[in-house]
C-alpha cells in the first residue's frame, strides 16, 4: 500500500471518532513506518488552570488514538482493533501553548494480537514529552465480528 | 491564577459540594466529570456524553477518555484525602481495557495503596453497570511532593 493510501485510511479513521474532532486531532504524517497525529493546544484541554500545562487524559487520548490508527500502516485491510493495555510515562511535562505531536508504530503483529510503541513530542522528537506502549486486539474486518473492549477503535 | 487548594477541599467537604474544586480544571469540565460523597469514600461519576465517543459503531466511549477520566479521578482523591495542597504530578499511568465502555455514565473509585514522602500509588477502577463487572483498571503514580 502506499504512503498517499495509508494517510487516506489513517485520515478517514480519525474523522469517524468523535471525540478526536473535539480535540481537533490531525494527520500529521503517515507512512508504512508509522503514524504521527497532531494535538493542538487548547485551553480547555488544560489540566493544571496555574500552569496551563495540558491533562494527561488529553495526551492519552492522542496516544491511544495514534498507537490503534498506527495498525493501518500494516495490516493490509481495515480491521477493528481495541486496546487491550495502554501505558504512559511521563518524561516531562508538555510545554502550554505549544501543540504535542504523538508518534507510534506498530512492532509486531500477530494473527490475534498487535503490539504497539510510540511516544509524544512537541518541539524536537528526540525529547519526548511522554512514551507509550499499547497492545490492541485484532477482531477481522469489520462486520465478521464487532463485540469489542474499550479504546480508540 | 493562586487558588488555594486546602481551601478549596476544606469548602468542599464541609458543603458536601465539589463543584468549586471540579471546574478548577478545564479538562475536567470538558469530559464532564463529576463526584459523589458516600461516607468517607468518594466515587467519580462521567456522565454519557455524545462528544466523549471513539467508537461510532458500538458506539462506545473513546479509551483515552476513560483514561483521562480515571486519571483525574485518581488526582481528585489525592486531593481530597491524603491532605496534598496542590495538584499532583503524574510520573506514570497504565490501563486495562476490560470490557467496552458502552455510551452510558460511567463510574470510578480509587484506592491508594502507598503515598511516600514523594510518591503515591494509585489504583482506580472502572466501572458502568456493575461494579463487579469493571470496565478498565489503572494504575498510577504521582509525584506529590511539591507544586
Amino acid at each position: 500500500m502506499s504512503d498517499n493510501a495509508i494517510a487516506e485510511r489513517a485520515q478517514r479513521f480519525l474523522v469517524a471518532l468523535r471525540h478526536c474532532q473535539v480535540l481537533g486531532l490531525s494527520v500529521h504524517h503517515a507512512d508504512a513506518g508509522g503514524l504521527t497525529l497532531r494535538l493542538p493546544y487548547s485551553a480547555q484541554i488544560v489540566g493544571n488552570p496555574e500552569s496551563g500545562v495540558i491533562h494527561g487524559g488529553a495526551i492519552t487520548t492522542l496516544m491511544d488514538t495514534t498507537c490503534g490508527i498506527s495498525t493501518v500502516c500494516v495490516l493490509p485491510d481495515f480491521e477493528v482493533c481495541p486496546t487491550l493495555d495502554l501505558r504512559i510515562d511521563y518524561m516531562h511535562p508538555a510545554e502550554p501553548h505549544k501543540d504535542v505531536y504523538g508518534f507510534a508504530e506498530c512492532y509486531r503483529v500477530t494473527p490475534n494480537v498487535i503490539f504497539t510503541r510510540g511516544y509524544a513530542y512537541q518541539d524536537d522528537p528526540a525529547q519526548p514529552i511522554a512514551h507509550v506502549v499499547g497492545t490492541f486486539m485484532r477482531m477481522g474486518k469489520p462486520g465478521a465480528q464487532l463485540s469489542g473492549k474499550g479504546g480508540a477503535q | 491564577m493562586n487558588v488555594d487548594l486546602n481551601k478549596l477541599v476544606a469548602e468542599a467537604h464541609a458543603k458536601n459540594d465539589y463543584d468549586a474544586l471540579l471546574s478548577l480544571t478545564p479538562y475536567a469540565r470538558l469530559i464532564g466529570i463529576e463526584c459523589l460523597r458516600l461516607g468517607d469514600d468518594m466515587v467519580f461519576r462521567l456522565p454519557a456524553n455524545r462528544d466523549n465517543i471513539g467508537n461510532p459503531m458500538l458506539p462506545a466511549l473513546h479509551g483515552g477518555v476513560i483514561a483521562g477520566f480515571m486519571e483525574h479521578a485518581a488526582m481528585l482523591h489525592l486531593l481530597m484525602f491524603m491532605g496534598i495542597p496542590h495538584l499532583p504530578k503524574i510520573i506514570d499511568f497504565s490501563i486495562d481495557y476490560l470490557r467496552a465502555g458502552h455510551y452510558r455514565d460511567t463510574y470510578a473509585q480509587c484506592q491508594v495503596w502507598r503515598q511516600g514522602r514523594r510518591v503515591a500509588n494509585v489504583a482506580i477502577t472502572a466501572w458502568q453497570t456493575n461494579q463487579t463487572e469493571p470496565i478498565a483498571t489503572a494504575r498510577a503514580h504521582f509525584k506529590v511532593d511539591e507544586p
